[in-house]
C-alpha cells in the first residue's frame, strides 16, 4: 500500500478543520491507513501546529522555511515535490488553496489527479474508487483513479466526519533541510480584506436569499419587500454578486460570509457546495426553485418548485394582509 | 500582449435540467442547451479588456468537434481576434492531464506572453490551468479576480480567497492564471455580432500537427476515468410542498410562524 499524506492548511498556529477531515478520508482509501501529516510554514505557530497534530497523525513531517511563512501555493509545490516519494498518495482540501496547489502536484510528482472528491469507496486492485459531482452538485459519477504512479486527491470540506480516537503521540520529523532555498515567479504581496457592508448577515436571524433565479437587477426588489414584510435581510449567493446586483458584503459562501440564521429562505440558489458552505448552525431552510432537480432540495427542510418572480410578490402579499 | 483563453462548450447549468440517460451511463443529452462556459467567458472579457490598454491579440482556443466551433465564434464575437479549434479523435477521453499536454502542445507552437483559463468547468475539477502551467514550468495563480498590467514583464493579480478577501501577488510572465467569475462584467454579443464573423476561418489541428505522441493523451493515458453518471443521494431531502400556490403559501406561512421566520 502506498504512503499516505495529508497537507495541513493552517493559520494562527491553528490546523484548519480539514486536518481531522483528510484523516478520515485516508482511512476510507485504507482501512488501516496511517497517513503521515505535512506542515509547511515558519516560527512559532509551526511548531504549535505540529505539535498539536500529534494527537490524531503517528508521523508529522514540519517542513520549515521562511519563503513559506505566508502559504504561496506555488512555494508550497515545489516544497511538497521536493519531498514527497514517487508513488505517495497526498490528501488536499478543495479549498482556496487546494485548487491553487494541487493539479501542479500531481504533474510534478507524475501522480493522478482527483479533484474535489466528496467519497471514498476504497481500492480495486490499483484502481481507487472515488465519488464527485458535476454540474453544478445536478449529478454524480463514480470516478475510477489509477493509483500505481501515486495520487493527488483534492477532499470537498466538510465531506468526510472526522474520526474519534484516542491520542497517537505522534513523531515530528524536520525534513526542512531537503527542501533548501525556494523561489517562485509569483510574489505574494499582501491581503486585502473584504468591506463590511451596510448590513452585517452574520448576525441575522432570518435571510431572504436569492440566486441566479432573480433573473435581474429590477427584481432584486421582490426580495426585499418580501424581507421587509418578514422582519428580514436579504443576502444572495454568489451569480448576484458577480452580476453586480449586490454588494459582496451580502453573498453567502466560502468566498463570502459564513452565516447561522435561524431561518434560511433559499430563492433560486441551487445550492453549490460553496454556498453551503457558509450556511451553519442547522437554520430550516426553505428553498423556492423553478428547477425540481436542484441541489439546494436535497438539503432544504421545506421545498416549492414554482417560479419565484410570482411566487414571492404572493407571498409578501398574504404576509402583509395577516399582520 | 498575446493573450490565450482556453475555452470550452459545456451544457447550460442554468437552462437545463440535467437527467440521467436510459442506459444510466451517461447525462441525457438530447436537447441540451449548450453554451460558453461561464468562467470561461469572463476569463476572454478580461483578455480583451487588457489588450483594449496594453496592446496585443487575444486568441480563443478551445479542444473538441466541429460543434464546439459556435463558442469560439461567440468569443471571437466579443472581439477576440483568432478562433482555434484542436480535435482529433486520438483525443477523445483525456483525463486532466491529457487535455493539458494537448494545450501544452499548442502553447509552444507560438508566443504567447499570458494564458487564460476560467476556475472550472461543468465537471467542477479546476484543474486544466494548474496542470498547464506545471508542464511548461510558468508561474500559476487560481481564483483571479483582478488583473493589472504592472510592465511588459508582470502583473499585480488577486486571488479570492476565504471570507471575500482577496490574496494580491505580483506574477512574472508568462504565466498562466484560472479566471473568477465575476472579475468583469463581459460584454453582450448579439446575433448580429455573431453574423459578423460567421464566415472567418478557424484553423484545426489534430495531434500529428502539434507533434503530440499519442500515448500520452485520449483515454488509453487517462489515469482518471469516469465509469458512471448517478443521480445524487437526497440526504433527507426537502418536505416538498405538492398544493396549488395558494395551499403552499399558506403551508410555508405556518412553518415560518412555528420556526421564528415571522417577526
Amino acid at each position: 500500500m502506498a504512503r499516505i499524506f495529508a497537507y495541513i492548511e493552517h493559520k494562527g498556529g491553528v490546523a484548519d478543520d480539514s486536518a481531522a477531515e483528510l484523516a478520515a478520508a485516508a482511512r476510507k482509501i485504507d482501512p488501516a491507513a496511517s497517513p503521515t501529516a505535512i506542515v509547511t510554514g515558519w516560527g512559532a505557530d509551526l511548531d504549535t501546529v505540529c505539535n498539536s497534530l500529534k494527537a490524531s497523525y503517528t508521523e508529522v513531517w514540519k517542513i520549515a522555511n521562511e519563503a513559506l511563512a505566508y502559504p504561496n501555493g506555488e512555494l508550497v509545490r515545489k516544497a511538497l515535490a521536493k519531498v514527497v516519494p514517487h508513488g505517495s498518495l497526498v490528501l488536499v482540501a478543495h479549498d482556496h488553496f487546494g485548487v491553487d496547489l494541487a493539479p501542479g502536484l500531481a504533474i510534478k510528482l507524475d501522480a493522478a489527479f482527483v479533484s474535489d472528491a466528496v467519497a471514498i469507496e476504497g481500492l480495486d486492485g490499483a484502481f481507487l474508487k472515488v465519488v464527485r459531482q458535476e454540474f453544478g452538485g445536478q449529478m454524480s459519477t463514480h470516478v475510477r483513479c489509477d493509483i500505481s504512479s501515486g495520487a493527488v486527491i483534492n477532499v470537498r470540506p466538510g465531506s468526510f466526519k472526522p474520526i474519534d480516537s484516542a491520542p497517537v503521540n505522534g513523531a515530528v520529523t524536520d525534513k526542512s533541510p531537503e527542501v533548501g532555498v525556494l523561489t517562485s515567479g509569483r510574489r505574494y504581496v499582501g491581503t486585502v480584506v473584504a468591506d463590511a457592508g451596510d448590513v452585517d448577515i452574520s448576525k441575522e436571524t432570518v435571510l431572504v436569499s436569492i440566486g441566479r433565479g432573480i433573473q435581474e437587477k429590477d427584481n432584486v426588489a421582490i426580495a426585499e419587500e418580501l424581507a421587509d414584510a418578514m422582519g428580514a435581510a436579504v443576502s444572495c449567493s454568489r451569480p448576484v454578486v458577480d452580476a453586480k446586483w449586490l454588494e459582496k458584503s451580502r453573498q453567502v459562501g466560502s468566498s463570502g460570509q459564513t452565516v447561522k440564521p435561524k431561518v434560511y429562505m433559499a430563492c433560486g440558489i441551487s445550492g453549490s457546495f460553496q454556498h453551503l458552505a457558509g450556511l451553519k448552525g442547522n437554520p430550516f431552510i426553505v428553498a423556492i426553485n423553478k428547477n425540481p432537480k436542484a441541489p439546494i432540495f436535497q438539503v432544504a427542510d421545506v421545498g416549492i418548485v414554482d417560479d419565484l418572480l410570482e411566487f414571492l410578490p404572493e407571498l409578501t402579499s398574504k404576509i402583509r394582509e395577516l399582520k | 500582449m498575446e493573450i490565450l483563453v482556453c475555452v470550452r462548450r459545456v451544457p447550460d447549468t442554468a437552462e437545463n435540467e440535467i437527467e440521467l440517460n436510459r442506459a444510466g451511463n451517461d447525462i441525457e443529452r438530447d436537447d441540451l442547451v449548450y453554451s460558453i462556459n461561464e468562467w470561461d467567458n469572463y476569463a476572454v472579457e478580461e483578455a480583451l479588456q487588457i489588450v483594449a490598454k496594453a496592446g496585443g491579440n487575444v486568441t480563443v482556443v478551445t479542444i473538441g468537434s466541429d460543434e464546439d466551433e459556435e463558442v469560439l465564434r461567440r468569443e471571437m464575437a466579443m472581439g477576440a481576434n483568432q478562433g482555434v479549434l484542436i480535435t482529433d479523435d486520438a483525443f477523445n477521453g483525456s483525463d486532466g492531464k491529457g487535455l493539458a499536454t494537448i494545450l501544452k502542445a499548442f502553447v509552444q507552437k507560438g508566443k504567447y506572453d499570458l494564458i487564460l483559463t476560467g476556475v472550472q468547468a461543468e465537471d467542477g475539477s479546476a484543474q486544466v490551468g494548474g496542470m498547464l502551467a506545471s508542464l511548461l514550468d510558468y508561474p500559476f495563480a487560481s481564483l483571479v479576480n483582478s488583473i493589472e498590467v504592472l510592465d511588459g514583464k508582470k502583473l499585480k493579480i488577486s486571488r479570492e480567497i476565504a471570507g471575500g478577501n482577496r490574496e494580491m501577488n505580483e506574477i512574472d510572465l508568462p504565466c498562466v492564471l484560472s479566471i473568477q467569475t465575476g472579475i468583469n462584467e463581459p460584454r453582450y454579443v448579439g446575433m448580429r455580432g455573431i453574423r459578423q464573423v460567421a464566415s472567418l476561418e478557424i484553423p484545426t489541428y489534430g495531434a500529428s500537427d502539434l507533434g503530440i505522441d499519442e500515448g500520452l493523451v485520449g483515454v488509453g493515458a487517462a489515469k482518471v476515468q469516469r465509469s458512471d453518471y448517478f443521480v445524487p443521494a437526497l440526504g433527507k431531502g426537502a418536505e416538498m410542498l405538492h398544493g396549488s400556490r395558494e395551499e403552499n403559501i399558506e403551508n410555508l406561512i405556518g412553518l415560518l410562524k412555528a420556526k421564528g421566520g415571522l417577526k
